[in-house]
């Protein structure tokens, strides 16, 4: 490329990077004006014009909203019950995908097709008669209520079986012969092999649950068990905006 | 396997019988199929609790009238189904949902191709970008809502800034003509992070011959990304379309911080609509209804991927 340190070159990168600027400013406003909302002092957030740059790092909004709000107690809530979600679909979810792959059962595939159907029903098509069942149970405000109903997944196994497919089936029977039983293998041998797997499960059921809305909407009504996204919704003021982007990222 | 000594001294395939009149092929089947069947019993468990028996129960409740507790209380049959399209909630609600997929949808694919197509440009520190460009996949549905709830804000928000710019104010929340578009206009900025992830992945999966052959031939930018990028992206794009759908006929945070499903019902989508019918109104039987109305929409959309994605195999 001998004209690559041409001006023409220069320019039009020139104006690629104009345009980049462009769309990243766009995408990122909403942000930044909620930031700058959050740095805003009493007096600041009823100026007019609006100021549109902070004026100085007030840290205190920060302390103001935790004081107004057990912003504290619904964060954790939220990392409890994301875990128990997430720690149970990895549990039920390599134990089926492990069955799906290295236990050779009639009708096999016929429970991976209902497995696969799962991912087909809505949460909404169920939720009024699961609404129900968890009232009856006596599990509203409660843990067991909001992680529960979705420590399965028909997703997380498809997504482990995928993998586990990929592991060698003569490993499989040498350690049968070996004298390996089958839930030995599964830990010993195919759940290390499987980390990477594992980890995008993982990562995909914790913030899956960690951004729900409308099931601890539902399910619990105590102040001690709302959870973050719920509880940042109840704050009505500005201070909010900044506990917004400090938790809800 | 301990019982073998006992029933059958000979290797697999004798005729002889254990104790329930089972070969010992048959009883070996039966203690894989057990064993199988614990393995997957946890799953199953939750799902028949929390996904079949629902499912079910849904399409009961909805031949049902109730009390106010969500107990059976008359079987009406398909009444629900026929006061679904006979007043005007679900109708509303279903035109709402519409509107909203046809608001989004083509706006987030447009907007994440853009934005993936300029990620995926040569340049120095176009990584700094990529990140800016998706970037509002780290933020949750109640935070995206409530930062476009101060946007909207009459004299604080965006107002200001459009009026420099000569336009207009707009009403976005207050009116019920702007409404809808402008809870869309947050769900388009939510779903555009994931949408161009996916098709930036895609793009750097194109093989780069096809661009250099291309540009042999003569080919500009345009017909660049006309014969070759859209042509590669088709079953990304496709796949995303189904997504974003799904997506928009389940939305509900938005509409539950920003505008309880106001002014006038013109964000009554459906789930809010049937959240505020069995939670608030304790219709529950009509929810119900409208809950197995959504679940038709999409299997439905589901079915015509499946269709859509088997044509596609036949043909390459």
């Amino acid at each position: 490329m001998k004209h690559s340190f041409s001006f023409r070159h220069i320019l039009s990168s020139l104006g690629q990077y104009a345009v980049l600027v462009v769309a990243a400013v766009l995408v990122i406003y909403p942000i930044w004006a909620a930031f700058n909302l959050g740095m805003m002092s009493d007096t600041e957030t009823g100026a007019y014009p609006p100021i549109q740059f902070p004026t100085g790092l007030r840290l205190e909004n920060i302390q103001r909203a935790l004081e107004q709000a057990p912003l504290i107690q619904y964060l954790w809530n939220s990392v409890i019950q994301s875990s128990l979600v997430m720690i149970g679909q990895l549990v039920t979810a390599s134990l089926a995908a492990f069955a799906f792959v290295f236990v050779d059962f009639k009708g096999r595939n016929f429970f991976f097709l209902v497995f696969l159907s799962t991912m087909m029903i809505p949460w909404e098509a169920t939720i009024i008669p699961n609404y129900l069942t968890v009232k009856q149970l006596g599990w509203t405000d409660t843990f067991q209520g909001l992680a529960v109903p979705f420590m399965a997944t028909g997703f997380g196994t498809f997504l482990l079986r995928q993998f586990f497919l990929k592991i060698p089936r003569e490993l499989h029977d040498a350690a049968t012969i070996d004298g390996c039983s089958n839930l030995r293998f599964l830990l010993t041998i195919v759940l290390p092999l499987a980390r990477p797997a594992l980890g995008t499960l993982a990562v995909y059921s914790f913030l899956q649950t960690y951004n729900q809305y409308l099931w601890p909407l539902l399910i619990t009504n105590k102040p001690a068990m709302r959870t973050v996204q719920i509880g940042i919704a109840l704050l009505q003021d500005e201070e909010r905006l900044m506990i917004n982007i400090v938790m809800g990222g | 396997m301990k019982t073998n000594r006992f029933s059958s001294p000979l290797p697999t395939g004798s005729k002889r019988t254990n104790l329930f009149g089972l070969t010992h092929q048959q009883h070996k089947a039966v203690k894989v199929f057990l064993q199988g069947m614990l393995y997957l019993s946890p799953s199953l468990i939750i799902f028949l609790v929390f996904v079949f028996i629902p499912l079910i129960r849904s399409f009961e409740l909805s031949t049902y009238l109730t009390d106010p507790i969500g107990r059976p209380a008359k079987f009406v049959g398909l009444l629900m189904y026929q006061r679904l399209f006979d007043t005007p909630v679900f109708l509303n609600s279903l035109k709402r949902s519409l509107q909203f997929v046809a608001y989004t949808v083509p706006s987030t694919l447009l907007f994440s191709m853009v934005l993936a197509l300029l990620g995926n440009l040569r340049l120095k520190r176009i990584g700094i970008f990529r990140m800016f460009f998706s970037i509002t996949i780290a933020v949750s549905g109640a935070t995206a809502s409530l930062m476009f709830l101060y946007l909207y804000h009459p004299t604080v928000g965006v107002n200001y800034l459009l009026g420099l710019l000569g336009i207009p104010e707009i009403s976005w929340l207050v009116s019920e003509k702007t409404a809808l578009f402008s809870v869309a206009l947050t769900a388009v900025w939510l779903q555009t992070g994931l949408n161009t992830v996916i098709l930036l992945a895609a793009m750097q999966t194109i093989p780069e011959e096809l661009y250099e052959s291309a540009m042999i031939d003569g080919a500009n930018s345009w017909n660049k990304f006309f014969y070759i990028t859209l042509p590669m992206l088709s079953s990304t794009i496709f796949f995303l379309l189904v997504i974003d759908m799904l997506a928009a006929f389940q939305t509900f945070t938005p509409i539950q911080i920003m505008t309880s499903g106001g002014p006038l019902n013109s964000t009554n989508l459906l789930v809010y609509s049937i959240y505020r019918e069995f939670y608030f109104n304790g219709n529950y039987g009509f929810a119900a209804a409208q809950s197995i109305m959504l679940f038709l929409i999409m299997i439905f959309l589901t079915v015509i991927q499946f269709v859509f994605i088997e044509r596609k195999v036949f043909y390459e």
